[in-house]
């Protein structure tokens, strides 16, 4: 699915060479190390892991204590290094404690978006006919509606929701591409030989579908799901920048940036910081997604 | 001809499906409209029942949704509870400024895309390649809204080239002319269009790019070499003429993506326009704005994938019927 | 072009020792590996082997149509009309494709661009090399469409590649090749991805063509039938190398390679089942491991310890013939293996 949302880029392996011998694809595990891009990418995703993992420990301050009066809106310095908000909490340890809030829910919406457009598609794909079409013709449907705009809906119907709650209806209704390319991988191996000769044997469906058909379908979803954790903190911190995140005083990067928004003109580093971390780390995980998906085999894989 | 009635029919269909989608949602949500009246002192449940009974909501639902549909039919899209206006008209009012933005925005990016990934997919891994292809990918990674909001703090800010925000500059004279008028429309509309564009740019040169490495390898193309056809016009005149395809269709299916990019920016840039209104709907919880928002992007979105089609089968004579 | 009565007449196309080798990830494939042969105005060589023998591309080095990783090596030669192709700047080279040397590919169904029309196609050569105007173009596009027998070409010249069949996409390669007169049309497989009659069609138009337009054809083909019927003499590739030259009619009556005689035992003929076929064992090594010695030597019926230390040169066998076969120089070896 093409979209020029951030986070839903889709850049291509180098140009082609014909290979004369036979060419065996690099494991996953070189083609990374074997590309500076792709190192620089997995060390700027570990720092923020870490600091997401981290965050009680190491943060240097409270994120949701207002330090005092005299400490607001402070630039960036050697005690506050991404300055201080409005109401003088430390940037940088909101930034932190940001990471856990926006990697956590969008890795738990993935999670999520993979086990229903998984089961959703596998059904789909391996009973066909009637019910396939149905099931389809309803992912359709949730791919016609733009997802931001089903979101808001949702979300700001619902009231304020926590983390939990915010992150299942990421997941809810993130798994349409999925369920596609699941469906997708289930009716191109369903035909194959060994599909075959399973069902001949008489093994259940629901056997012949789990042992020998989804393993197939690993692979590219594992790929889907590692540029989809981009897109969901994208989405997430969308949502959060509209007001419509978790409850404060918790924040994600949404949040953080939002609460920077008004400043702008005065304050710079409080939406500069928090976004800069977020498009970084979403530039990581494209980088590393892309990578993965030119070492695993190269076939195309749509975006969910 | 019948393939395009076909693919309307179900466009249609999945357009009803959008709609009834999201007025279950908004139905089973716990939170109800005029519940905000509550918090006001001076409201009595009675005067809360009673705008309750204005717009129909203590029917049972099943009336409700009849009663949108046949209404829907016949081109009535209710009342909005806050505009106190027909929907129509507010909306009538707010979708042409997004079309204008995301037309322009389509426009420029598509250009902007496709010139760019055909100077770097002629040459792959030369250093334009590396250096704008790099900043492609980068800028594909920022956040709409955050990039929406740098661009404001730049050009607006920092700069002061460019207007902040709205859709036109309060202090012109009424007695201004038409072309000036238009002129300080454009100018509002560079920084909201210019972001929309720059990221639709970003990830079309990606696509582009791609496209033309993946032609060159193509059996034609060697023939043209044996004709003795100079490189420039093998790459801009066989290659490119052939990726060109895939990326045209790529514009209608660009449309839900560019839908939520233009909530944003027109958030950020205070445009008036759908994205802004249905950001509002949402948060007074004007149901009636908020479905007819979701019928229309659906129905935009819908109309994007047949446009796409349609221009998959102009461009290429395969797709064609002859 | 006339010679006056110069001593020695170049021949139109002379290569030495060509070299073509692609540096992959396993290794340098050594897919043309010291080839030198030459082509006479006017006649038809046919070049035969297995796929992966090097024939197209030696047919594509000709052209200096190699891609990297591949690269012709120093020290090869290729020198055509006068000159060395090989040390034309890209732009001279640029004006003896498809001018003075046009070639057709093997695949019709994929060697026209499918979103241009053919007329455009075939117009483009004059174009790019006459600078003809579009109109001009056009017209003798036309012409020669009808040239290569397309029924109704003025409105044929309309269509675009998908609407036509397999051999008149043929014919219209073929037009495109020869709308400049060159004086070598190389055509490689040209008629593989054809069904049999048409096969036949197309094989009589080039012949008839070649007649008619005096010029020299370098036929590319696996199929030794092919060659009998129009080649004059005949270049049997293996391993990136040529294996046996000699004239058609030599080598169907006292071929000398192991690998042509087993090319011809190979050969379907009249009045034999298909079961009676005998086909070389194995297959083509990979042109990255060459065996040592003899590239034929894994499976040939006569190797013995010399074929894999020493790799044979091409022995002179009679005028005209040459073989890269040790059994040249050593024929009883041969008579005494095959004795029961």
């Amino acid at each position: 699915m093409p979209s020029a949302t951030p986070g839903s880029v889709v850049a291509f392996a180098d140009a082609p060479v014909a290979p004369l011998g036979p060419w065996t694809p690099p494991h996953p595990a070189r083609a990374i190390l074997g590309d500076p891009a792709a190192v620089l990418a997995a060390v700027a995703l570990g720092i923020v892991a870490l600091a997401a993992l981290l965050a009680p420990w190491i943060a240097p301050f409270d994120p949701s204590l207002p330090l005092d009066l005299s400490a607001r809106a402070r630039p960036p310095s050697t005690t506050h290094w991404f300055g201080t908000d409005a109401i003088s909490r430390d940037l940088l340890s909101r930034v932190m404690y940001g990471a856990r809030l926006s990697l956590g829910i969008s890795f738990i919406a993935v999670l999520v978006a993979t086990l229903v457009g998984t089961g959703w598609g596998a059904v789909a794909g391996y009973a066909g006919g009637a019910l396939d079409s149905t099931l389809m013709r309803i992912v359709d449907t949730g791919l016609a509606i733009p997802r931001i705009i089903l979101l808001l809906a949702i979300v700001s119907l619902w009231g304020a929701l926590t983390a939990t709650g915010l992150a299942l209806v990421l997941g809810l209704t993130g798994w349409f591409g999925a369920s596609r390319l699941v469906r997708a991988e289930v009716r191109r191996v369903r035909q194959r030989d060994f599909t075959l000769a399973a069902r001949a044997l008489g093994a259940a469906p629901s056997r012949v579908l789990v042992r020998h058909v989804l393993p197939h379908a690993i692979t590219p979803m594992l790929i889907a799901a590692t540029l989809a954790i981009g897109q969901v903190v994208v989405v997430e911190a969308g949502l959060a920048f509209l007001g419509y995140g978790i409850a404060p005083p918790a924040a994600s990067w949404g949040s953080i940036i939002r609460d920077g928004r008004d400043s702008v003109a005065t304050a710079w580093w409080m939406s500069v910081f928090p976004g800069v971390t977020l498009a970084l780390t979403v530039l990581a995980i494209n980088v590393l997604g892309d990578r993965l998906r030119a070492a695993l085999g190269g076939r195309q894989v749509p975006a969910p | 001809m019948t393939f395009l009635l076909r693919r309307s029919a179900q466009g249609l269909l999945l357009v009803f499906l959008a709609t009834t989608l999201t007025f279950l949602l908004i139905h089973a949500a716990p939170g109800e409209p005029f519940d905000d009246m509550l918090s006001d002192p001076r409201a009595t449940e009675a005067m809360r029942a009673a705008e309750r009974a204005r717009y129909g909501l203590d029917r049972p639902l099943a009336e409700q949704y009849g009663r949108f549909l046949s209404n829907v039919a016949r081109g009535d899209l209710g009342v909005s509870f806050t505009y106190r206006r027909p929907v129509a008209d507010v909306l009538a009012e707010h979708v042409p400024r997004t079309l204008a933005l995301m037309g322009l925005a389509l426009t420029l990016g598509f250009a902007g895309g496709i010139l760019l990934g055909s100077l770097q997919g002629a040459r792959p891994g030369s250093w334009f390649d590396r250096l704008t292809g790099g900043t492609a990918v980068l800028i594909a990674a920022i956040p709409d809204f955050w990039l929406a909001l740098l661009a404001l703090l730049l050009f607006a800010v920092v700069w002061q080239v460019l207007p902040v925000s709205g859709l036109r500059d309060a202090t012109l004279p009424i007695t201004a002319t038409p072309l000036r008028r238009l002129a300080d429309l454009a100018r509002h509309a560079v920084l909201p269009a210019g972001t929309l564009a720059l990221l639709i740019a970003a990830t079309i040169s990606r696509y582009q790019r791609a496209a033309l490495i993946e032609e060159m390898t193509e059996a034609y193309l060697r023939t043209a070499r044996a004709k003795g056809v100079p490189r420039r016009a093998i790459v801009f005149r066989h290659a490119l003429r052939n990726a060109l395809i895939p990326i045209i269709t790529l514009g209608g299916l660009a449309v839900p993506a560019l839908l939520g990019g233009a909530v944003f920016v027109e958030v950020v840039f205070a445009w008036p326009g759908m994205g802004s209104l249905a950001a509002r709907a949402v948060e007074d919880r004007d149901y009636p704005i908020v479905l007819a928002v979701v019928l229309l992007s659906s129905g935009l979105v819908v109309l994007g994938s047949v446009l796409a089609d349609v221009a998959q089968a102009v461009t290429d004579p395969r797709h064609r019927s002859a | 072009m006339t010679s006056h009565g110069a001593p020695v007449v170049e021949p139109l196309l002379r290569v030495g020792d060509l070299r073509t080798w692609f540096r992959t990830p396993a290794g340098i494939a050594r897919a043309v590996d010291g080839v030198s042969f030459d082509v006479r105005a006017g006649e038809t060589v046919g070049m035969v082997g297995e796929s992966g023998c090097g024939k197209t591309v030696t047919a594509l080095s000709l052209l200096r149509l190699i891609e990297p990783p591949g690269r012709i090596e120093p020290g090869s030669s290729i020198r055509f009309e006068g000159r060395d192709l090989l040390t034309l700047s890209e732009e001279e080279m640029r004006r003896v494709r498809g001018n003075r040397i046009a070639m057709v590919f093997q695949e019709p169904m994929t060697a026209l661009n499918p979103v241009f029309t053919i007329g455009d196609q075939v117009a483009e050569v004059a174009r790019v090399h006459d600078g003809a105007s579009r109109r001009a173009a056009w017209q003798r596009a036309v012409d020669m469409l009808s040239q290569v027998g397309i029924p109704d070409p003025a409105e044929r010249a309309k269509s675009y590649p998908h609407q036509l069949s397999g051999g008149m996409r043929q014919r219209v390669l073929i037009a495109m090749a020869l709308m400049m007169n060159p004086s070598l049309l190389i055509a490689d497989e040209p008629t593989t991805a054809l069904d049999v009659t048409i096969q036949a069609q197309i094989l009589e138009l080039l012949a008839d063509l070649q007649q008619r337009l005096g010029l020299a054809v370098l036929l590319i083909t696996h199929d030794l039938g092919v060659v009998a019927e129009f080649a004059a003499r005949v270049l049997v590739m293996y391993g990136g190398q040529i294996v046996e030259s000699t004239s058609t009619r030599e080598l169907f009556a006292d071929p000398q390679h192991p690998y042509t005689r087993g090319l011809l035992e190979a050969m379907p003929r009249l009045g034999q089942g298909r079961n009676r076929l005998t086909v070389i064992p194995g297959s083509v090594p990979a042109p990255t491991h060459w065996p040592s010695g003899c590239r034929f030597r894994d499976r040939c019926p006569h190797a013995w310890d010399r074929c894999a230390s020493e790799p044979p040169p091409a022995y002179p066998y009679s005028p005209g013939h040459q073989a890269r076969c040790h059994l040249v120089v050593e024929p009883t070896r041969l008579s005494e293996q095959h004795t029961p």
